[in-house]
């Protein structure tokens, strides 16, 4: 019977190809809005660390105080001096502070210019914590930390393009001027957004090329790539700047139970305290330890741009359904004759609503491919509609051509629930006498 | 018109259900619409704000210094690039910058009145240059004078100067010192030593224009500084018209003088890249609002065709009949079209009031700003209009219907 049904959908396509034509550019073009806009708001909204973001912790720690602090809440990194004692009081299971930085590579081969490559000073642990997973080598350990080693882990693409992504490890690079030896070469590994650096970055940006120790960085001097200050500053140097309340250390802490959770947070209040006793904050403690979904969320990752463009393509979808329910209202009930007759015949009500949800599906399955070639088109040109970190991120995938397909089928049917009743309400001895 | 009314809306009471569609449709396609068209005046109005540069002829190169450099020596590079820089057939101006209007990053400082205040008077755009940066940017001096060479100081990696002159917006000078005396006055910008002002420029966009710094707009100063740090900005200006000369000459020369630096390939460039890379998201969303809007009312106008034609068709009988009894061709014409304009009126009604509601969450959600009532105004006038237009057709096809329809079984 199903058959059958599709069939006649598919012959009344036909029928009246100029309300039909409508119905499909309606379901057509709604669609593929709602789901270019989607495949864009997918990519920035998703879960970067779906096994680990409820066990990774970001703690705050506010070193600026009321009247410097921004709307009440502590600075989005940390300074020097906290990052420091967090780190030595290592009340985590794993920790890792880290920094974005900005240096110079020079290739192999006495022709070639100095390149730039992004990467970050880390702890020993950012590896573990973030499941970074290896291609080559190993991730460094607590002692090269604590022996400050001149050690560098790769990311494969940069391995790619020093190394032609050969086995780098014991190999050495230049970094600024500074030798480094490599230890591991991570396997693409790109979590977008990238939550755990979201302190002067959008979370979005180009892959990162290298990760080397925070410690030998700070031997080094490396320099963060931003940080913020507050109130005097009067600083003449490395040293006094490392001592002063600029902030641009990110800690992350990896904490395994709700009870670790409610003892690290203590320890954040008590520390606070301590500094408020000591004279170094005058006010009370103000601290914070959010996980990874609550960070997205506080650091407003989804850009406005994107939720505003989903919800109007939502918007539009609903106003084409409608436009359709009308549309499949004439439809149908233009062939209200031809309802009397198979009713008269023996047809139940049942039947014939069952026949037009059907035909309906298959409208709304056409609607879906043309949506579908839409949908193409328009991921192709997305980078017109948002900015290039994010569009790239866009992409037409099996999941997203199924949801095309399946919105479209079960959004047109949906539409059809009240003509296709309406259809099955005809009154066959009406329909009989006026013919 | 001699229309009446009421049998219309006994008419419509028969098809309750496609009323209430068109109605709805119309009244949701009127509170997007009015929607999209302010998000596309508003972006349209952030894109098209002027930065008080000469964009046309200037162009930006990001200089990182590769490998290790001890600052003399990074001073003493930045000097000779200079040199060589303004040397170029092409080129009128250059400067060393530790920014540039658009650039996106950014770095700001609080400004202050008083050395010892705690919560900033405001928030300023912190532009380090010498004594080229106004003629290179090509801002306008509108009081006081321009550094001289010998105020050009250096400055260090975390190192803090803090100038004696700056030269500020006027922007800024009116929030500092909203009397207009502020040229001469100093101002402290996170230190208790003052920096005076001995120059206002007419506008100088800030690096950053996202929303954060919509308080702040314009709101820029310069420091006499040579900033000897890891890397650091070359603005250029060409002689007019030749921007694409310089912008082949300028890396070259560049090289010619040291191979050890990077240029970010994705950072700097033409200024029409810079404004372009700036505004990608709000001419985004332009677009994207004016294909919905374009989309939804095509598709709401051919919903009304398609529905009024069935009307018509269903009431083929009784207009044969009217006409019979001599109503005339247009009466049937008002008549779908009185009865597409109650049906309209009440869509815009419901539709008005939905989109100033959507507006309002947007505020509180996005921090958009309140819908003008203009927007709604042109907005139900268009729907309208559209309304009428849509139902023309099929409105003309019912009035040619022959009054011997009426004799007609079916």
């Amino acid at each position: 019977m199903f058959a059958y049904y599709f069939d006649l959908g598919l012959r009344s396509l036909r029928r009246n190809p100029a309300l039909t034509a409508l119905m499909v550019m309606a379901i057509g073009f709604g669609v593929a809005a709602s789901m270019i806009t989607y495949s864009v708001f997918r990519a920035v909204s998703g879960n970067p660390i779906p096994d680990k973001s409820a066990r990774l912790y970001i703690p705050q720690i506010d070193g600026w105080g009321p009247q410097q602090n921004s709307k009440g809440e502590p600075a989005d990194a940390l300074n020097y001096i906290d990052a420091m004692a967090l780190m030595r009081a290592h009340r985590a299971t794993r920790q890792t502070f880290l920094y974005g930085v900005s240096m110079s590579v020079l290739p192999e081969g006495s022709q070639s210019l100095p390149v730039a490559a992004n990467g970050y000073a880390v702890y020993g642990d950012f590896f573990p914590m973030f499941e970074v997973p290896f291609l080559y080598g190993r991730s460094w350990g607590a002692a090269e930390d604590d022996s400050r080693a001149a050690v560098v882990v790769l990311s494969e693409e940069f391995n790619q393009k020093l190394f032609g992504g050969a086995n780098s490890v014991g190999r050495e690079i230049t970094l600024d001027g500074h030798d480094y030896r490599v230890v591991g070469v991570a396997r693409h590994w790109d979590p977008k957004p990238r939550f755990f650096a979201l302190f002067n970055g959008s979370g979005f940006q180009d892959p990162t090329d290298f990760y080397l120790p925070f410690t030998r960085a700070m031997d080094v001097q490396v320099n963060p790539s931003g940080n913020s200050c507050r109130g005097h500053m009067n600083f003449a140097g490395w040293n006094d700047w490392l001592q002063s309340n600029c902030v641009w250390v990110t800690p992350w802490v990896e904490l395994d139970s709700a009870s670790d959770v409610s003892a690290y947070r203590r320890f954040l209040e008590d520390y606070a305290a301590d500094q408020q006793r000591a004279g170094r904050f005058a006010w009370a403690p103000n601290v914070r330890l959010r996980d990874v979904a609550q960070w997205l969320d506080y650091q407003q990752v989804v850009p406005a741009e994107s939720r505003i463009s989903l919800i109007v393509a939502l918007g539009f979808f609903a106003i084409c359904l409608i436009n359709t329910i009308g549309l499949l209202l004439a439809k149908f009930l233009r062939r209200a004759g031809e309802i009397g007759v198979r009713r008269a015949l023996g047809a139940s009500r049942r039947e014939i609503y069952a026949q037009y949800l059907i035909e309906a599906a298959t409208v709304g399955l056409a609607g879906g491919v043309f949506g579908l070639l839409l949908t193409a088109v328009g991921i192709c040109g997305v980078s017109l509609l948002f900015n290039p970190e994010i569009a790239r991120l866009a992409h037409l995938d099996l999941s997203l051509v199924g949801l095309t397909l399946t919105v479209a089928v079960f959004a047109t049917m949906a539409a059809a629930f009240y003509p296709a009743w309406r259809a099955a309400q005809v009154q066959p001895a009406w329909q009989l006498k006026a013919n | 018109m001699s229309m009446q009314i009421k049998p219309i809306l006994a008419a419509l009471r028969q098809h309750k259900a496609g009323t209430v569609l068109i109605a709805l449709q119309i009244a949701l396609t009127l509170a997007i619409v009015c929607n999209a068209l302010f998000i596309i005046r508003q972006r349209v109005a952030h894109l098209s704000e002027p930065t008080g540069i000469d964009e046309a002829n200037l162009l930006v190169v990001a200089n990182q210094w590769a490998g290790h450099w001890s600052p003399a020596q990074v001073d003493a590079q930045i000097l000779a690039d200079l040199a060589a820089l303004r040397q170029l057939p092409s080129v009128r101006d250059a400067s060393p910058s530790d920014g540039y209007p658009l650039s996106g990053g950014n770095w700001d400082n609080f400004v202050m009145r008083t050395p010892e205040q705690l919560k900033p008077t405001t928030d300023a755009s912190v532009y380090m240059g010498d004594e080229h940066m106004l003629d290179t940017l090509g801002v306008k001096l509108i009081a006081g004078r321009n550094f001289n060479a010998s105020e050009i100081m250096q400055m260090a990696s975390r190192q803090v100067v803090i100038p004696p002159v700056v030269i500020v917006t006027k922007a800024l000078a009116d929030h500092v010192y909203p009397d207009g005396s502020a040229l001469g006055k100093p101002i402290y910008s996170m230190t208790t030593t003052p920096s005076v002002i001995i120059g206002i420029v007419e506008r100088l966009q800030r690096q950053n224009v996202s929303n954060w710094s919509k308080p702040y707009a314009y709101e820029s100063l310069l420091w006499p500084i040579r900033e000897d740090t890891d890397g650091l900005y070359y603005i250029v200006r060409s002689k007019p018209g030749q921007l694409a000369d310089a912008m082949r000459e300028v890396p070259k020369a560049l090289y010619a003088q040291s191979r050890m630096r990077v240029f970010d390939p994705k950072n700097g460039g033409s200024f029409a890249q810079i404004r372009q890379r700036a505004y990608d998201s709000d001419r985004g969303m332009a677009i994207l609002m004016g294909i919905i809007s374009v989309v939804l009312l095509a598709i709401t106008a051919a919903g009304i065709v398609g529905l009024t034609s069935f009307w018509v068709g269903q009431r083929r009988k009784q207009i044969g009949v009217r006409r019979a009894l001599g109503a005339t061709r247009s009466d049937i014409l008002h008549y779908f079209l009185t009865e597409n304009l109650l049906i309209s009126v009440g869509g815009v009604l419901a539709g008005t009031v939905l989109a100033v509601g959507i507006n309002l969450w947007m505020v509180t959600r996005f921090e958009m700003s309140r819908l003008s009532m203009g927007y709604v105004g042109a907005g139900v006038i268009v729907l309208l209009l559209l309304g009428q237009g849509a139902v023309l057709g099929p409105a003309l096809r019912a009035s040619r219907v022959s009054p011997v329809e009426a004799t007609r079984s079916t």
